[in-house]
């Protein structure tokens, strides 16, 4: 269970970057929110058999991860590791869809392999764009956004606590883990059958956490909803943000820019 | 009449499973006294604090503080009054950042936001804590989530603070700075404990539990030397009072 072990380091690393401070950790919460979910939005909503369309999109993720000093090798390896996700759900594309859509170089290429392509490359717009935000942001200002935008208080207090939780969790399990293999000798009793077990255990333990959390948030007024003191403050930049980037998907959304930008090179070169 | 006081009478409790986890305890707690409740593990420790501001809601008897039945009607106000520390601060501190787990509780007072921010500031140096302010709860050591927690019950400031194993998983020097803190307060104060030591430090009064009921309760200083009470009740003198193994050559050099 050592993936528990890079699991939590990862989050760690999530948290450390989200505690810097440059010109994207300074856009308010809501404006990074807000424009993220147009950018989805935009991304997805393009027809199956799109990819170069989809390429000037990448240009949201890669200047803010550059300006706000997220790694890039940091956020492929962690989009490698959600990869196996978007890789099985199109893997059937090239076999089922054989028809053939484009001519490259005499080479046929069938419509399923080009809609594969598009969904792997949605996957990692989106994927990155959403890292990206955490991680310039902090999972709990992204609570707070979405709270300040009327989501349900009772999903954002879910998210907030799942955030705060998953720390104690994973340690528990980490040493539940360790306890096990100190005792198991060779492959004898690492079988599914503990395996099992351990599961069944961490949830009841999980169950009376969660029963003395809540005994600590009643001992402290706790009445359903959860109040937060931070207010935010929206400033002519954020809008900015905002509306900037929304324009620009809309605008690569609607035009097809790769074309637009062929025409420009070979009409100066011509 | 003084909030301060706590007066626990005939209380008796059974969980549901029917384990009699306390059975006909009284006793009365005057302001600003400092009481140890101790016992071996499964006395009733535990099970009595949690009477105290109404999480548990007793079977037989009744508990009043500073004269008022703690009943449903009244827990809003209970819980204002008594502020209870919990064992693990993991189950404390719940909100994403220090600032916000200290204004938690007064935030559901009700209070304006200005007077909420003037609380955590002040809670938090109370307990020497400033620096952390920023920081998640989930990366902090084992004494400042300790010293944050019981930041976050000051915040809502209670009159009685009531606190169960506050020294367990603490390392001598944050044990110690733990008694200083909790010496320097004016508090009514329920200490429930293992570590005898910090009762004898702490607290004049201290209350023995044995299998739900009350062995013993009296002057600290004459309990901990009463060793037969001391053996019934599954527990030891604090090392304090005894002489030094060594020096007196009870173990060898």
């Amino acid at each position: 269970m050592s993936s528990v072990a890079t699991g939590l380091s990862t989050l760690d690393r999530l948290d450390r970057l989200a505690r810097q401070d440059t010109v994207v950790h300074r856009v308010d919460p809501r404006a990074k929110v807000l424009a993220t979910g147009v950018f989805i939005v935009c991304v997805v909503s393009f027809d199956r058999y799109e990819v170069l369309g989809l390429l000037p999109f990448v240009l949201f993720p890669v200047v803010l991860a550059a300006e706000g000093g997220v790694p890039f090798g940091f956020l492929g390896r962690l989009l490698l590791a959600v990869s196996p996700f978007a890789l099985l759900v199109g893997a059937f594309n090239p076999l089922l869809d054989r028809e053939i859509v484009a001519q490259l170089g005499g080479i046929e290429i069938a419509g399923g392999w080009v809609s594969y392509a598009s969904i792997l490359l949605r996957f990692v717009l989106t994927a990155s764009a959403a890292l990206v935000l955490t991680a310039t942001t902090s999972f709990q200002g992204v609570c707070l956004a979405l709270e300040k935008l009327r989501l349900p208080d009772v999903l954002v207090t879910q998210l907030l606590l799942l955030y705060r939780y998953i720390f104690v969790l994973g340690d528990e399990a980490l040493r539940m883990s360790r306890a096990r293999s100190l005792r198991a000798v060779g492959r004898r009793g690492t079988g599914l059958h503990v395996y099992a077990q351990m599961l069944g255990q961490l949830l009841l333990r999980t169950f009376a956490r969660a029963q003395r959390v809540y005994l600590a948030m009643k001992c402290r007024g706790f009445d359903g909803q959860v109040r937060v003191a931070r207010r935010l403050h929206l400033r002519a930049a954020d809008v900015a943000f905002v509306a900037g980037w929304s324009a620009a998907f809309v605008v690569f959304r609607l035009v097809d820019v790769a074309a637009v930008l062929g025409e420009l090179v070979t009409g100066v070169g011509g | 009449m003084s909030h301060h006081t706590i007066t626990v009478c005939g209380l008796g409790f059974a969980y549901p499973d029917g384990t009699r986890a306390l059975d006909g305890v009284s006793f009365e707690v005057g302001h600003g006294e400092a009481i140890a409740v101790v016992g071996a593990n499964g006395a009733g420790k535990s099970t009595l604090l949690m009477h105290l501001n109404g999480l548990l809601t007793p079977s037989e008897g009744s508990v009043d503080i500073g004269g008022t039945p703690v009943t449903k009607g009244t827990l809003a106000d209970i819980r204002r009054t008594v502020g209870m520390v919990f064992q693990d601060p993991d189950d404390q501190l719940f909100m994403p950042t220090v600032a916000e787990d200290v204004g938690f509780g007064p935030l559901n007072l009700g209070l304006p936001p200005e007077d909420v921010g003037r609380r955590v500031d002040e809670a938090l140096a109370r307990v020497d804590a400033t620096r952390l302010k920023e920081r998640p709860p989930y990366r902090l050591s084992g004494g400042e989530k300790r010293a944050v927690a019981i930041a976050t019950v000051l915040a809502m400031e209670p009159a009685i603070l009531v606190m169960d194993e506050p020294s367990s998983g603490l390392d001598p020097r944050a044990r110690r700075r733990l008694i200083g803190l909790l010496g320097s307060f004016a508090h009514t104060r329920i200490v429930a404990t293992h570590d005898l030591d910090l009762a004898a430090e702490l607290c004049e009064r201290t209350i023995v539990m044995s299998a739900g009921r009350i062995a013993a309760d009296g002057a600290t200083r004459e309990i901990f030397a009463d060793d037969e009470l001391l053996a019934a009740s599954g527990l030891e003198r604090p090392l304090g009072t005894r002489a030094c193994p060594v020096c007196s050559g009870q173990v060898g050099r």
